[in-house]
């Protein structure tokens, strides 16, 4: 099946894929040198979810992401030294230095976190799109999860809410088969995710999460509707990660066999496959790809070194708007 | 004369008819009336738009509250009582009160939050606790506790138009005591406590339903011939460390009354500012009347017992005093 984007969108969607992956290795090794510390969680396999929905989502709608945001981040427009300068600590990190990998926010650009309770955005993302709707704007309120958070109480009250309510929310579900060690037949009774929703009256709907043009399709599709109908629809992203839960992970819970298996459907080799063998792109144009993130990451971490600390007397700065005497 | 619930339902009614932002949601509070009558005939008035009634989710409506104050509304969320809010904890604490700071000061969060409080209906150990130290606890909210009529108007008022997430606690004995309420004038800070009733001899400090404990208390011991001081803490946080100092460095005798649990209370945190800050003005220990350690019971004697009453506050006093 040929892929049925233009040669500029398959530039633009490796492109981002291939500027995410190169982020997180960086990432995994200047945690190795203790460069970024506490929780890392690399999005390294799941590629195609963050960037064929950010590719498919407006500049003007709500992104709610979770504790694996770097990807999204970066594809909606926080440059990458301000995300890698977030997980040094740094001051001119894009939450500065508060946050952390787990918490990558930006106001301009409607990124509304980086959410480390596992299903503690749902409701924040249903907020925003209540908001929205007491406003009149036509914006959509995208909100990542992953299967785990299918089994909180936050996800049913969320839909129910979002559905009653109706409510412009588009809940994306990043099933990576893993609640962090537990395996979803271990932790949900209906492994089918996209059953549970329609319960909620609830419109759901599932993809192939490792291709990313079909990531894109589907997310674009659900949006629209979203915005045409002003309810809630979800989508379930079927991924898989390839690294560790986080980098304290030995990952007992799954076998290498596995994780090899998953690889062979790696979201950038396939398209990089499928683009070269529609005519689309060449080796060259990877290459230059590859030259273009590298240069992209390296400043980055330059960005990051170069930051100041924030200094220590500006610690509750920020915790109210203005100090409390 | 106007009563605590009309006068929320006063402020209620200028905030959602001045502000097109405000809109006020929780359980029953449209068609029933709100649980506590407080919200009745404001869904005639504003439409099911502004007063949302919401299933029974706690953590998801106030969740909800939190998005749409980051997305630009004026939420006046109301929980049903203090016990239910437990479950929306995690809202509260790990996004309202964190989003700011953990965003680098670029997302707020203006939402106010009601909830009733306390015991003294005999609706015993899941409807009747004071948990308003678990929100003091928290740095990034605020906590406010109106023991008047007047305050019952004025801080929600106030909670609305502040920049940060307020929890407002109203004792659930206070809602039919009757005051005269100024609507006109400008009100006091909220954020500073208040000296309800002026005493040389002693400070009674306590907050929201304490306030008028400590108030008939504080009669008591003037037929006794002691002169106390009722200090009314308002915001219990930030807490107004002035006032209660200056109040306690003029008398020099402190108790404390609060209807939490005693450990870990408001009540050992203000005594431990004052043995921190004001030690060598203290002529006595300072004393603490609390809720017994126990779930609130539902037999009425029981929950008498277990709860601070005047007679409680007044045998502190005079232990401080030194006369028993």
């Amino acid at each position: 099946m040929t892929l049925d984007i233009s040669r500029e969108h398959a530039l633009e969607l490796l492109r981002d894929m291939i500027r995410i992956r190169r982020l997180e290795e960086k990432s995994a090794e200047l945690y190795s040198k203790q460069k970024i510390r506490g929780f890392l969680h690399l999005y390294i396999g799941e590629e195609a979810v963050g960037v064929g929905a950010m590719h498919a989502l407006r500049k003007d709608d709500n992104i709610v992401a979770t504790y694996r945001e770097h990807g999204q981040a970066l594809v909606r427009g926080i440059p990458a030294g301000e995300i890698m300068a977030e997980m040094y600590g740094k001051a001119n990190g894009c939450s500065g230095g508060r946050g952390g990998s787990m918490h990558l926010f930006s106001a301009k650009r409607r990124f509304y976190g980086g959410h480390a309770i596992v299903g503690g955005g749902l409701p924040v993302a249903v907020g925003l799109a209540l908001a929205d709707k007491m406003k009149g704007e036509s914006r959509v309120t995208a909100c990542f999860f992953g299967d785990g958070a299918t089994d909180e109480g936050e996800f049913h009250e969320s839909l129910n809410l979002a559905a009653l309510w109706k409510l412009p929310v588009l809940f994306l579900c990043e099933n990576n088969e893993y609640a962090m060690g537990t395996a979803l037949y271990r932790h949900v009774s209906d492994q089918d995710i996209a059953n549970n929703p329609p319960a909620y009256g609830v419109p759901a709907d599932s993809v192939n999460g490792m291709d990313v043009v079909a990531v894109e399709r589907a997310v674009h599709n659900e949006a629209e509707l979203v915005r045409e109908t002003s309810k809630p629809r979800f989508l379930e992203l079927k991924t898989y990660r390839f690294r560790a839960h986080s980098m304290y992970d030995a990952e007992l819970y799954r076998t290498k066999e596995e994780v090899e298996e998953h690889k062979k459907h790696d979201p950038i080799e396939s398209l990089k496959a499928r683009a070269i063998g529609d005519g689309l792109l060449t080796e060259a144009d990877v290459e230059a790809i590859e030259a273009d993130a590298a240069d992209e990451i390296a400043a980055a971490v330059e960005f990051a070194e170069q930051g100041e600390w924030e200094p220590i007397s500006e610690i509750t700065r920020h915790t109210y708007a203005r100090n409390l005497s | 004369m106007t009563t605590y619930r009309d006068a929320i339902r006063t402020a209620l009614q200028t905030l959602l008819r001045e502000d097109p932002r405000v809109f006020l949601m929780g359980e029953d509070v449209g068609r029933y009336g709100g649980p506590y009558a407080v919200s009745k005939g404001l869904l005639e008035e504003f439409g099911e738009e502004r007063i949302r009634d919401t299933p029974l989710c706690e953590s998801t409506f106030v969740g909800a509250g939190i998005g749409a104050a980051l997305g630009g509304m004026r939420p006046i969320v109301e929980v049903m009582t203090v016990n239910f809010s437990l479950l929306a904890l995690d809202q509260v604490v790990n996004n309202a009160a964190a989003m700011r700071h953990m965003s680098g000061g670029q997302f707020a969060v203006p939402l106010a939050v009601r909830m009733a409080t306390g015991g003294g209906k005999q609706i015993a150990a899941q409807h009747s606790h004071s948990l308003e130290n678990w929100y003091a606890h928290v740095p990034g909210i605020k906590v406010l506790a109106p023991a008047t009529v007047q305050d019952a108007h004025d801080m929600l008022i106030a909670a609305v138009e502040d920049p940060d997430p307020v929890f407002i606690f109203e004792h659930q004995m206070l809602y039919g005591i009757e005051g005269s309420l100024d609507t006109k004038s400008t009100p006091p800070s909220p954020w500073k406590a208040a000296t309800r009733r002026p005493g040389k001899d002693l400070s009674l400090i306590a907050y929201g339903g304490s306030v008028h404990k400590a108030l008939s208390a504080a009669e008591e011991l003037h037929k006794e011939g002691v002169s106390a001081e009722v200090v009314d803490l308002r915001s219990l946080r930030p807490l107004d460390h002035e006032t209660i100092l200056g109040s306690v460095s003029r008398t020099h005798r402190a108790v404390v009354i609060d209807e939490a649990w005693k450990t870990g209370s408001l009540a050992s945190e203000i005594s431990a500012i004052l043995v921190e800050e004001a030690f060598y003005e203290l002529d006595a220990p300072v004393l603490r009347v609390c809720t017994l350690e126990v779930p609130i019971p539902y037999a009425k004697h029981l929950e008498e017992a277990a709860i601070p009453q005047v007679e409680r506050i007044v045998e502190a006093a005079r232990r401080s005093m030194g006369s028993v």
